[in-house]
């Protein structure tokens, strides 16, 4: 357990090594960080005092070494956008875009599990076929096209939502479901294919031949142990959703968390920002990973952890 | 089958027993297989409806985007403002525009058109680059083995847990959004699958005699690899690239939805989507049009990639022959 944990922590210190060397080369070798701090009209010698003053004329591995003691104190720089310092606007945008994630993991929790279990119930029959039918729809579907039909049809036709600010229970409602919609697509399929074959052993069919009623075994024996799979994949989604791919939903429907800001900040070359979203990303799914392995753990004693 | 074929009655009834309760194993709970297995695959796969529709589907749009520049009535950024915002042809429309217009005057029906050239085209490229990079690592790492192996392995592992998203958008934000650097960005992020996958047929094939067997009379690895490895790998590497394909369609149009993959006025149905979408409260069509694509098309790949899964695995196949003998042994 202790070495499980002391390896995973120094493989996520790895990631976010990685990740921030990543974003070093990327803005610093193959782009300049001079063409995203000034406007496009900026004439070359406002370029050369710029780069002179922020010390991007410097040999690479000098300028290493400084991006390396600003990551290890936690200073990004200022949001070229939005004028603060870049980690404290990742940290006022990020709870939105937590709420989003969770709310969203909530729907896919509440509504995959009893659908995958309907549609497992006969393999091959209709209620099946419709179900499997669905979700393969739901998965294929691109979430934004998702969000614009959610929008059409319920703001713009049934005005069931106003397109405005209202209160956040009702702004969360359409943007939650369209988060959740993929992923309930997957975790359905994942629950019905995982409760088919626990409804195959043998230990549901000596539950049956002794007399177990058929609903208390798919119930409590069969879902329970189908129920590893599947928080295997609802752990991936969740990691899934924290690693930005909430940017798309809150794109479209405006929603004011991390994702949001930091498109804004790529349409504003905001390169500070940009940075400072990475690496706090990074370290989120890094964490989330651990947590999720203990989870796995902790619901399946067979689970070695290595 | 040969070695356990029945010789007497008994044994034959427990043989089919047998093999029917695998046949089951491997229908149970997969329409699209069962249907597939239940009869042939060919001629059971023109009765399935789905598939058949599926298959269609593509078919047309690779058609349409390989010859785009001859289908389509008007180029794709072709048309004048004098143009713009034209209903349909079912809304009062000309037949010029069927789609109608986009309000910069573009024909929407030529800009899908060429959007499923782009969609294809980054599709294909990405899953190539991606693909063989991504073999080429997992041969290596699972052949060699030992530091070698821990080495690429602990790559694959780190990129894997980086939000490969923010990357793309990093990326992109520092080369600007056009076809070449799209496939550049989502083959950076997505040759891990192929890695991980290849290494795991390899290190099972490395176990199996026949490898062994022509370790020991000599071969050199790339003889091994070339003709006892690799024949393996195609089943479960058709179905991986069909499935990646279908996430790289949707990948391009959400990084061109963001407005940093392809940029307007040049097509891609994310961009297109991006674009209708500024006007959905006033007309959502423009928008529904490129991302109903999308949807139609990724989900006849996924179709196709669940009947591909039972067409090309050696064990399904041998299921699904066990299956026939069943069926005609009953008919009998």
């Amino acid at each position: 357990m202790a070495t499980f944990l002391v390896r995973r922590l120094l493989q996520g210190v790895i990631v976010v090594v990685a990740a921030a060397i990543f974003v070093f080369v990327a803005t610093r070798a193959v782009g300049d960080p001079v063409d995203f701090i000034l406007p496009l009209s900026a004439s070359e010698e406002q370029r050369e005092n710029l780069r002179v003053e922020l010390g991007f004329d410097r040999p690479m591995s000098e300028q290493f070494v400084d991006y390396a003691g600003d990551v290890a104190r936690l200073d990004f720089g200022e949001s070229t956008y939005l004028n603060d310092d870049a980690l404290t606007v990742v940290f006022d945008y990020l709870p939105k875009t937590l709420q989003l994630v969770g709310f969203g993991m909530l729907i896919s929790l509440v509504t995959s599990v009893p659908l995958g279990v309907l549609a497992s119930r006969k393999p091959g029959g209709r209620l099946d076929k419709i179900l499997t039918t669905a979700s393969l729809t739901g998965l294929s579907m691109p979430q934004f096209f998702l969000g614009q039909v959610l929008v059409a049809v319920f703001i713009t036709r049934l005005t069931w939502f106003d397109p405005g600010p209202g209160p956040w229970h009702k702004n969360l409602v359409l943007p939650a479901i369209c988060m959740a919609l993929p992923a309930v697509g997957r975790l359905a399929m994942t629950v019905r294919s995982a409760m088919i074959e626990e409804l195959n052993s043998q230990y549901v069919k000596v539950a049956r031949a002794k007399g177990m009623p058929a609903r208390r075994v798919s119930g409590v024996h069969a879902l329970r142990n189908a129920g590893i799979p599947f928080v295997t994949l609802y752990g991936w989604e969740l990691i899934r959703a924290l690693a930005g791919y909430t940017v798309v939903v809150e794109t479209v429907f405006a929603w004011p968390g991390l994702g949001f800001v930091l498109i804004q900040g790529i349409k504003e070359r905001d390169f500070y920002l940009v940075q400072a979203s990475v690496f706090v990303v990074a370290v989120l799914v890094v964490v989330i990973s651990i947590v999720i392995d203990l989870v796995y753990k902790a619901l399946d004693p067979r689970v070695q952890l290595s | 089958m040969s070695a356990t074929e029945p010789v007497d009655e008994l044994s034959a009834t427990q043989f089919e027993e047998h093999k029917a309760l695998e046949a089951e194993e491997a229908i149970q709970g997969r329409p699209f297989e069962l249907s597939a297995v239940r009869g042939g695959l060919l001629g059971k796969f023109a009765n399935d409806k789905l598939a058949f529709v599926a298959i269609g589907w593509l078919v047309m749009i690779v058609f349409v985007a390989i010859f785009a520049s001859w289908i389509a009535p008007y180029g794709q950024s072709q048309g004048t403002l004098g143009d713009a915002d034209k209903s349909p042809v079912w809304n009062g429309g000309s037949w010029d525009h069927i789609f109608g217009t986009t309000p910069q005057g573009y024909d929407i029906l030529s800009r899908l058109i060429h959007g499923a050239r782009t969609s294809l085209v980054i599709g294909i490229a990405v899953v190539l680059a991606a693909g063989l990079f991504g073999v080429v690592i997992g041969l290596i790492s699972g052949y060699k083995g030992g530091r070698t192996d821990r080495l690429l392995m602990g790559w694959v592992d780190v990129q894997v847990s980086f939000p490969g998203l923010l990357m793309a958008l990093l990326l992109l934000m520092v080369l600007r959004g056009s076809v070449q650097t799209v496939i550049l960005v989502l083959a950076i992020n997505g040759w891990m699958v192929y890695a991980r996958m290849t290494r795991g047929v390899v290190l099972s094939m490395k176990e199996r005699p026949f490898v062994e067997a022509a370790e020991i009379i000599g071969a050199r690895p790339r003889r091994v690899i070339m003709t006892h490895v690799l024949p393996n790998l195609v089943s479960p590497l058709a179905t991986l690239a069909t499935l990646e394909f279908a996430r790289i369609v949707l990948a391009e149009a959400a990084l061109s939805f963001l407005g940093l993959g392809i940029q307007f006025p040049q097509t891609s149905w994310g961009t297109d989507a991006a674009q209708g979408g500024q006007f959905i409260n006033r007309n959502p069509w423009p928008a529904i049009y490129p991302g109903l694509a999308l949807t139609i098309t990724v989900l006849a790949v996924n179709i196709v990639a669940a009947w591909l899964r039972v067409a090309f695995d050696p064990q399904e196949r041998e299921k699904r022959h066990a299956a026939t003998v069943i069926a005609g042994a009953k008919q009998l």
